[in-house]
Parts: structure tokens; sequence; C-alpha cells
């Protein structure tokens, strides 16, 4: 059989979904039996480079830089799945949704208490990704596939969630995905 | 800037409206409505004052005000226009008196000039569909709004006129409390029937009759006439009596539901413009039966304008002795109604959240059971029913039950009134029969372009017009009255979202599904609206619906996505002509450029680059 290939990316997220992606611990050892890793900050391949049967997204979409990725995401693998509750519904970074966008920068860089107070400039050189109007959940903007709820989801969600989905129709265990 | 009144001059007026009151949290709202047409907003300082007075906290105070539409604590200008945004609005012209609001004014809706002076504010139906665009002015419905007539109103906001200058009315007018009211909102009555609008009355025969009778033998007697709540759940009114007679209490309450806020229903502002007390004869009908001594009726603030016309008319009964102690001789039988009002919110329409909402609180609903009839008012018996309801009343104990009995069919006796507004040639009050078909219906109201019918208002069904055989009657179209005519150019999905955008407005937010499952609904449709929708959407919005209706609280959650859903059912084709035909499938449209232009702006930046 096939290896399966797998791409993740954390778009406006922590990293705290990928380090429990690392937290499935030994079962690493399995996973790569069973699939091989693709674009991901685990390989370091910048861009994907063939078709990809999975996609994980971490985070929400905050700059247009975010967006390209997700729209590669979208463009090269079978099914996308949201990893967390940034991707699903923006997370921490949505909190900025309600404060227009000045505000924010002018906190964040000239009126911060480790800015030099009046100095300071808000960061505009042009390699820098452009911050969009708001904090979009991947959904609004690309088809999600599926929806892995947590912050961030448990590894042992992960895990099955891959298992599942390598071994193509294999059912979640109730016990997995019951939330309360 | 508008001139605000300094602290200590707050204090002392407060001090002075407080001093009119008992110590009695039932009556907070309507010093709240005196302290907000005072001031136009309910200032900081007053608060303290009116805790301390009510024994109660300030947040207690704080949490009332915050709950209602129409109490602020922002200044809303000397002359503050609520503008009616409801459907009936819309199709007739909403956008354009929108527009010249703002430009006689000067300042947007939201807010008021830049000296205080006149306040634009938008809410929903007023209880004036039938004379659509309309608005409150400083609490004054104004029917029937041209560019024109806001051109004039708002040159005669800055001449300083009073309100009823602005309206035209005369002294002759202004001194008869009937004729002012019928002036203000003219009642519009297009079919009289045999029941309430067709037939004559006489105060006082109605509680004449009534008591030739034993308490047990009124409820005998409405029971009989099979008769049921007009408010739109339909339920047996002689079994909520004897529910209520048989519970354990000292005190007992008689409410009368004159909330009316389901947009598109303006009879009870009818009944209580004409027959006001046929209404109360009714309540002293139900005090009798149940052992009742007091009753309120509770009116909705867009009727406050009634308020003089009710007073009086409660004052001539009472000179009739026909409220007030031992009612015409009779010992023992003493019964009193008081007006209480509303400060803008639909859901205090649900009567366990009215009953909150009367005992000075926020109108959130209470759990039910127990229902009002054993924990009502102050946790005692309370029946609650509506306007037409006790009118209905009123004229059953005058003619009897087995004469109403003969009219209607078989599960809905008597005869209806419908509120009809919208696309139709005769909008106005109708009485028919229980039954009737939506084909008479449409030629009655000159309906003959209609595409689709709303029955019932927002709660209630969307059907196409083509379902001429359908009755309305409990057993089909139930209804509390509300009819909405839509004509073939309108978008279904347009008006759906009208309805739901209500609901997310007007939901207690006491329940999540209720809170959250609305304004999701809004989204969605929206999403589907501007063409950004996928057909899975559309199964999304039905799987929301039945989600919120299954688990909500109360009656406004349960029915909220009714419209959406018949909607659907009815015109799919109009949402599926609203998906986006091509699409690379899986990438939605989005306009990326639009979302970087804001930052792009801060940092002088080009989008273009990226
Ligand atoms: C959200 C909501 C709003 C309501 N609004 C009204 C109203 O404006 N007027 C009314 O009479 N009943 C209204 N009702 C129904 C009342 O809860 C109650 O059933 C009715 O007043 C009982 O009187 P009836 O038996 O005479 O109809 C509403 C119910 C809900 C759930
Ligand atoms: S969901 Fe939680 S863990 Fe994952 S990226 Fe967001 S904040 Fe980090
Ligand atoms: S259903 Fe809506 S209005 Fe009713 S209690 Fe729940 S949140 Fe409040």
């Amino acid at each position: 059989m096939r290896k399966k290939i797998v791409a993740t990316t954390s778009l406006a997220g922590c990293f705290g979904c990928h380090m429990s992606i690392l937290d499935i611990d030994l079962r690493l050892v399995d996973l790569i039996e069973l699939v091989e890793f693709n674009r991901s900050p685990i390989t370091d391949i910048k861009k994907i480079s063939k078709r990809c049967d999975i996609g994980l997204i971490e985070g929400g979409i905050c700059n247009d830089e975010n967006y390209h990725v997700l729209k590669e995401f979208r463009e090269n693998c079978e099914v996308l799945v949201s990893v967390g509750e940034c991707a699903i519904m923006g997370g921490l970074p949505a909190l900025r949704n309600n404060i227009p966008i000045r505000e924010c920068f002018e906190e964040a860089y000239r009126n911060v208490p480790t800015s030099k107070s009046g100095g300071g400039i808000i960061p505009n050189d042009d390699e820098l990704p452009i911050i969009l109007d708001r904090v979009y959940p991947c959904h609004e903007l690309v088809k999600i596939d599926y929806f892995l709820p947590g912050c961030p989801p448990r590894a042992d969600l992960i895990w099955e969630t891959l298992l599942a989905l390598v071994t193509s129709g294999a059912e979640l265990p109730y016990e997995l995905v019951k939330y309360d | 800037m508008a001139k605000v009144a300094g602290d200590d001059a707050v204090k002392a007026e407060t001090a002075s409206i407080l001093a009119g009151y008992p110590a009695d949290r039932s009556e907070l709202i309507n010093i709240l409505w005196e302290l907000q047409d005072r001031f136009h907003h309910i200032p900081k300082a007053a608060i303290p004052l009116a805790a301390q007075k009510m024994g109660i906290s300030q947040v207690d105070v704080m949490e009332t005000i915050t709950f209602y539409h129409f109490f602020t604590t922002a200044h809303t200008g000397e002359y503050t226009v609520y503008l009616n945004n409801s459907i009936t609005s819309r199709m007739a012209g909403f956008q354009k008196i929108r527009d010249a609001f703002e430009k006689e004014a000067g300042c947007s809706f939201g807010e008021t000039d830049k000296d205080g002076r006149i306040g634009l504010f938008e809410t929903s139906c007023i209880g004036m569909c039938d004379q659509e665009p309309s608005a409150l002015i400083n609490g004054m419905p104004f029917g029937s709004l041209t560019p024109f007539s806001v051109e004039r109103l708002v040159k005669g906001m800055r001449e300083g006129k009073s309100v009823l200058e602005l309206m035209g009315v005369g002294q002759d007018l202004s001194s008869d409390p009937h004729k002012l009211a019928r002036f203000i909102a003219p009642p519009n009555i297009r079919r009289k029937g045999p029941v309430l609008l067709g037939v004559g009355y006489n105060m006082g025969e109605s509680i004449r009759s009534a008591l030739k009778h034993k308490p047990g033998e009124i409820i005998d007697l409405i029971k009989n006439s099979n008769l049921r709540g007009m408010g739109g759940a339909g339920f047996p009114t002689a079994l909520k009596w004897q529910f209520c007679a048989s519970a354990k209490g000292d005190e007992k309450y008689i409410v009368c539901n004159a909330d009316e806020g389901e947009p598109g229903t303006f009879k009870d502002r009818v009944l209580l413009t004409e027959w006001p007390a046929r209404v109360f004869e009714g309540m002293a009908a139900a005090a009798y039966a149940v052992g009742a001594r007091q009753g309120y009726l509770y009116l909705r603030a867009e009727y406050r304008y009634l308020t003089p016309h009710l007073q009086r008319t409660l004052d001539e009964l009472r000179k009739e002795n026909l409220l007030g102690n031992s009612i015409l001789g009779k010992s023992g039988f003493d019964f009193d109604i008081s007006i209480r009002l509303g400060a803008g919110a639909y859901v205090c329409g649900e009567e366990s959240a009215l009953l909150e909402s009367l005992e000075g609180k926020r109108g959130e609903p209470r759990n039910r059971p127990p229902f009002p009839v054993v924990v009502g008012f102050r946790g005692k018996p309370t029946v609650v029913n509506n306007v037409e309801t006790f009118s209905l009343v009123a004229q059953i104990i005058k003619y009897g039950g087995t004469w109403f009995n003969t009219l209607g069919t078989a599960k809905s006796v008597g005869t209806k009134i419908l509120s009809v507004s919208g696309d139709c040639g005769r909008p106005g009050v109708y009485e028919v029969e229980w039954g009737r078909k939506v084909e008479d219906l449409l030629k009655m109201f000159d309906a003959g372009n209609a595409k689709a019918l709303q029955i019932g208002g927002p709660s209630g069904k969307t059907i196409s017009a083509r379902e001429t055989a359908r009755k309305v009657c409990f057993e089909d179209l139930a209804t509390g009255g509300s009819m909405i005519v839509f004509g073939q150019e309108r978008s279904m999905p347009d008006v759906a979202q009208n309805f739901i955008d209500f609901f997310a407005e007007e939901s207690c937010g006491a329940c999540v599904p209720c809170r959250a499952g609305n304004p999701i609904l809004s989204d969605l449709l929206k999403t589907i609206r501007e063409g950004r929708g996928l057909p899975e959407h559309i199964d999304q919005m039905v799987e929301w619906a039945n989600m919120i209706k299954a688990s909500s609280r109360c009656g406004l959650g349960q029915s909220s996505p009714n419209s959406i859903l018949t909607s659907i059912e009815k015109f799919k084709d109009e949402y599926m002509d609203r998906i986006k035909k091509e699409r690379g499938a899986l990438i939605y449209d989005f306009d990326i450029k639009a979302a970087m232009k804001e930052s792009c702006e801060v940092t002088g930046r080009t989008p273009s680059s990226h």
C-alpha cells in the first residue's frame, strides 16, 4: 500500500497544536511507518512538492501569507483538517477582531511599555505579511473537511484521527470525541 | 452640546419623581420611563436613589435598565426618533426615509446630532404595519412617512415644536383622548365581524351579566364556548382559569397581555383604541371567576400614547362602580386595574417574561413549570390572557357561549381578528370566522399579486400564495393574527433575513441555542444571499434551525427558526438561485485586497505588492 502523504502548517497559531502532534510520542515511530510527511515544520519542507492526502492546519488566517498557504493546502490536499481552536474559531488572535487595526498597531508597537514613549514605528517593511482586517477561521475561506476541537486537541485525538484517515473509514471511539 | 443636567439637579428631580411612587419594585419600569423622558437617558446619578427607594442594589437597577431597548445610559436627543426597521417598513420604503432623516438631521443612525437635539435610532415593529414606514418620535407613532414629511418634521424639531404640534394636532383633539388616539393611529378597520369589530358596546353589560352567575358558572360558560387564547398559542381559556381558581394563594392576579410585539400585529392596538372598556370588563369577569383583586394591563412601550385614553376609561369604570370595591354592590367582589409599561423587548410578550418585567426585572422567561396560573406575579396564581381574548370573554358572557360556538371550525370557534399588511391593496384589521381559506383571504385583502404569505408573524409560517385551499385555524394555519403579504417581486431569502435578524436581536440571551444559534442562522443566510454560499449551507441552516427549536428554553427560541424552515421548504429555488454557480468548489470567494485595505492604510503599504 502506498504511504499516505501528510502536510501540516501553523498559521495564526501558537505552535501548541504542533506540540500536541509531537505529543503522540513513541507512536511517532508507528506513524512514520504509515505516512510520509511533506510540507511541515517537522520536515522543514517549505512548499508542498506533491499531491497530499491529508493536510493539518493549525491557526486561523490573520495575514495575507496565511491565506496563500491555506490556499496552497486546499489546492494540494485531498482532505483538510482544522486542528485546534484557532483554526476552527480564530482563537485568541481573534480577540482583536473588534478593535480597529490602527489601535492594535499603536498599542503593540508604540504605546507598549517596552517602547520608548512616543518612539518606535509601526513595522512597514515589504517583506512582512500584511495583516488582514480580522482573523478568519479557516472554514470561512476554504472548505474544511474535519474539525479537531481543543486548545490544543489532545495527542490521543490527533493520533486516532490520523489513524482513522490513513486506514480510511475507521470510526473514532466515542470516548475520544465526547466533550463535556 | 445638549444641555445635560448636573448631578445635583438630577438628584433633586429624581427624588421628586420617586416621591410619587410606593417602594415597590414593580413600579421600577414606570419610574425609569419618567427618568428617560425627562433626561432623554437614565443619568448615573439617579440610579443610587432609585435603588435605595426600591430597597434593591444599584446593579439590580442597572440590569433592568440595560435589558430594555428604550432605556439608555447615553443621551438620545431631545427628540428621539425610533424608525421601524421591520419587513413591512422595508417594503414600504424604509431606506428612503432613513436616508432622509440622516440628511435632514445631519447625523447618522445610532447617534444624535451635534447639539443633542435630534437622535436617530432603529427599532423593530411598532404596531403600525398598516401605515408604514413609521417611526416613534418621543414615544408618539408617526405613520406613512415620506421624505417630504421627514423634512417637515425635522424642521419642526429644530423650531422646538411639541410632538403634538409636529403631528398637527389641534386644541380640540388634544382634549379628547379617544379622538386623539384615533388621530395618531387610525384604526383602519376593513372588515367588521359579528363578535368584536361589528357590534355595539355598552359599558357595564358584561359585568352585569357576569354577576348573575356564580364564579364557577362563569368558568363553565367560557368552557362551553370553547374559547381559546388569541395571543398565538391557543390554550383553552377556561382551563387556564380553572387552574388558577383552584391554585392555592391568598392573592391572585389577572394580567392582560398587551405587549403585541410580533411584527405584523396591530389588532390589539385597535381593540384598545376603540373598545378599551370591553377589555377591562373581560379582565373583571376573569377576576370574578378566579377570585383576583388586582389586575394589570401590560402595555408595550410603543403604545404608550394610549395611556391617557386607557386611564380615562379606567376612571369611568370606577365611577360606574364597574371597578373598585364591591363592584355593582356585590360584596366581596373587589377588583381594580393598573397600567404597567414595557420598555421595548419582544420577549416580554412571553407570559413568564412579562411577569418578570411586571415585577420590575429583566424580562427573562422563567422555567416552566410551574406555570403562571400556579406561580405567577409575585409568586401568586396569575391568569395571563391576550387583549383579544379578554374582549371575547366580555362578549361571550354577554351573549352566551352557544352562540359563539356556532362560528368557526370544530377546534377553532368564533372569529379571529387579522392584522393585514404588506403587498396588498387593503391593509388593516379584519374580523373573519376561523377556517377561512387562503384563497378568500387574498381576495379580501386585494392581494392579487401575492407570491407568499407570512402567517403568524416571523415566529409563524411562510406559505406560498398558491396554497389557496389552506385554512386559517388551529387545525391548519394557527395564528395570533399577523398576516404579511409578499408580492411576486419580493425576495424570500431577504425576507427571512429580516426575520432572523429580529430574533437574534430580541433573544434575551439566557440560553445558548437561542442566543448563539440565531446569529449563526443569520450569518449562514447572509453568506448565501451574498452569493458566497454552497448548497450544503442550506442543509446546515436546516440542521441548526431544528437544533435551536428543539433545545431553546422559551417560545422565542423554539419558534425563531420557523420562518427560515418554511421559507426554505416553499421557496428553495430562490435560495438555490443565490448559491454560487461556478466555483473552484473548495476555495471560497474572498476579497483579500479588501481585507488588507485597512492595515495598508495604517502602515502606508500597497496591497498590490503581495
Ligand atoms: C416570544 C413570545 C412572544 C409573545 N408575545 C405575545 C404578545 O405580544 N401578546 C400576547 O398576547 N401573547 C404573546 N405571547 C404568548 C403568551 O406567552 C401567552 O401565551 C398569551 O399571552 C396567553 O394569552 P392567551 O391564552 O389569551 O392567548 C408570546 C409568546 C412568546 C413565546
Ligand atoms: S488552538 Fe490553542 S494550542 Fe492550537 S494554536 Fe491555537 S492557542 Fe495554540
Ligand atoms: S429561548 Fe431565547 S428568549 Fe427564550 S429564554 Fe432562551 S435565550 Fe431567552
